[in-house]
């Protein structure tokens, strides 16, 4: 059953990604976005989420499960990410008033959704984690801090990289450049009280706390820092109203955050693997694993 | 379960009145911090007046995050938290006295101590009095919020320093708040919304923060 359930988002996935290239025009662009992310999360939902979720998840039998979903969502990361690449460089049309340098924007918009989902992401497993009490939502969890501090950081980088041509400077204290630097200091936060509880499921629940917290926080630091400050141009996709940048913009940019999506969950699922073997070592089935040499 | 409530305050306060060279440290850190800008930034009184807000706020901020340490490590240490963990009593309300302690001891102070600093710092009367009334609305959401880093951390490997990662990103609200509050009376605005805004965290806090706390405490003590 896990298998057709997966089998079946792969193929949803691609072909939403697929028809994203050949039916261009924003009238179907939403109808691709929609499929894409089906198939992604049928994928996640056919071993991932169910064995999470429902209490059967053991990091036994989720070992070798994550060990062979991670090829599947490389590829398409790399896959998605070339074709985005490819979008963003080659048929992207030069921006009028931007000029080239424009094109960061394709590494650096996806980036900072991703540095706000992953804390979701990661805000949710955590929570999961300490309600239901299961090892496992709890480990997605600490896989999922490095990636989305690492995506964090990109967006900062990408983005006073734009701004030195743009705006003449790298770095402006408006309100959304800032609350990306404190949402890395969030995940700083999270890792660093992670690495200082020795015991890992104490560090398990405190940390899940944090992440609550965090959450609970996040809109007020966000209100704050808006209120505080604001000379950033207006956001740059409106959800409800049609895009104000060209359709093949639109759609390399969503690409990119596919790609990054793929490449988060392959990444976080081969961190997870390395905290399952880390945290079961006295455990038969990882001794098993040693003894037979297998990766 | 008052009559618990106010033991846990009274014996806090107690404690604090018995050890006050710790309460002055906290208020002496606050004082050097911000005599500290002053000579680093020069004398000028335009400057001085321009920079105080936000100065004198991150410098409550500091004062506010280095006294947490204070909040829980000695019952920690001696066992008394873990009675009060088994005690009957809702673990919530003995931490919303141990806060409301921890306040009075090193957050009213601080307040009480602001004029004399602003007046270093050459601020108009009114922003004085704006300063006075934003601490007072912001302080209490300080100890309420570094309580629950303070439980975070209880036991953890450098929690000295592991507090301030987890605690300052938290309290940026209120240092934006507050320093606002005081800017905007400065230019002449009204800082209203600033101070209401700040009153609103502080509220927000009361209701949430004991009930973080006491989780963070039950994780942190098992």
């Amino acid at each position: 059953m896990k298998k057709i359930i997966f089998a079946l988002g792969f193929v949803i996935a691609i072909a939403g990604a697929g028809l994203m290239l050949f039916v261009h025009g924003a009238k179907y662009l939403s109808v691709n976005i929609a499929l894409v992310m089906l198939g992604a999360a049928l994928m996640r939902q056919s071993a991932y989420f169910a064995d999470t979720l429902f209490h059967n998840a053991s990091p036994q039998t989720f070992y070798p499960t994550a060990g062979k979903m991670i090829p599947w969502f490389a590829w398409l990361a790399v896959i998605m990410a070339a074709y985005g690449l490819y979008i963003s460089f080659a048929i992207a049309p030069t921006d009028f008033q931007q000029g080239e340098a424009y094109r960061i924007i394709f590494v650096h918009v996806p980036a900072a959704w991703m540095s706000m989902v992953i804390y979701l992401a990661m805000a949710f497993w955590a929570a999961v984690g300490l309600a239901l009490n299961s090892r496992l939502s709890a480990m997605m969890a600490q896989a999922l801090a490095p990636t989305g501090a690492i995506f964090t950081f990109l967006a900062l980088v990408t983005g006073s990289l734009w701004g030195k041509p743009m705006w003449g400077t790298y770095w402006v204290w408006d309100a959304r450049l800032t609350s990306e630097l404190i949402l890395l200091f969030l995940y700083l936060g999270f890792i660093a009280l992670q690495a200082s509880i020795d015991d890992p499921r104490k560090a398990d629940r405190a940390g899940a706390l944090l992440a609550i917290v965090g959450t609970v926080m996040v809109p007020i630091i966000y209100g704050s820092v808006k209120w505080w400050n604001t000379l950033h141009q207006g956001s740059s996709i409106n959800m409800g109203a049609a895009p104000k940048m060209a359709s093949t913009m639109f759609e390399a940019m969503i690409l990119m955050a596919l790609a990054f999506w793929m490449y988060t969950i392959a990444v976080a699922l081969m961190r997870v693997r390395c905290i399952m073997l880390e945290r079961e070592r006295h455990a038969n089935w990882v001794k098993s694993i040693g003894s037979e040499g297998k990766p | 379960m008052n009559s618990a409530w106010l033991t846990v305050l009274k014996r806090d306060l107690l404690q604090a009145y018995r050890r006050r060279s710790d309460v002055a440290t906290t208020l002496f850190f606050f004082v050097i911090v911000s005599s500290l800008f002053p000579l680093g930034i020069g004398s000028d009184s335009a400057i001085l007046s321009k920079i105080a807000p936000g100065v004198l706020w991150v410098a409550a901020l500091l004062a506010g995050m280095i006294s947490l340490s204070r909040l829980f490590a000695t019952d920690f240490a001696d066992g008394t938290l873990e009675q009060m963990l088994l005690s009957p009593q809702p673990l919530f309300l003995l931490v919303t006295a141990k806060i409301l302690a921890h306040w009075l001891v090193c957050g009213l102070p601080v307040v009480l101590l602001a004029p004399v600093i602003g007046l270093q710092y050459a601020l108009p009367n009114n922003a004085i009095l704006i300063l006075v009334i934003s601490l007072l609305l912001g302080t209490p959401a300080l100890s309420l919020i570094g309580a629950i880093g303070a439980a975070l951390t209880l036991g953890a490997r450098g929690s000295g320093l592991l507090v301030a990662l987890l605690v300052l990103p938290l309290y940026i609200p209120v240092l934006i708040f507050g320093a606002l509050a005081v800017s905007a009376s400065q230019s002449g605005m009204s800082p209203q919304a600033h101070l209401s805004l700040l009153g609103a965290i502080s509220l927000l806090a009361v209701v949430l923060a004991p009930l973080a706390t006491a989780a963070a405490l039950r994780i942190s003590i098992e």
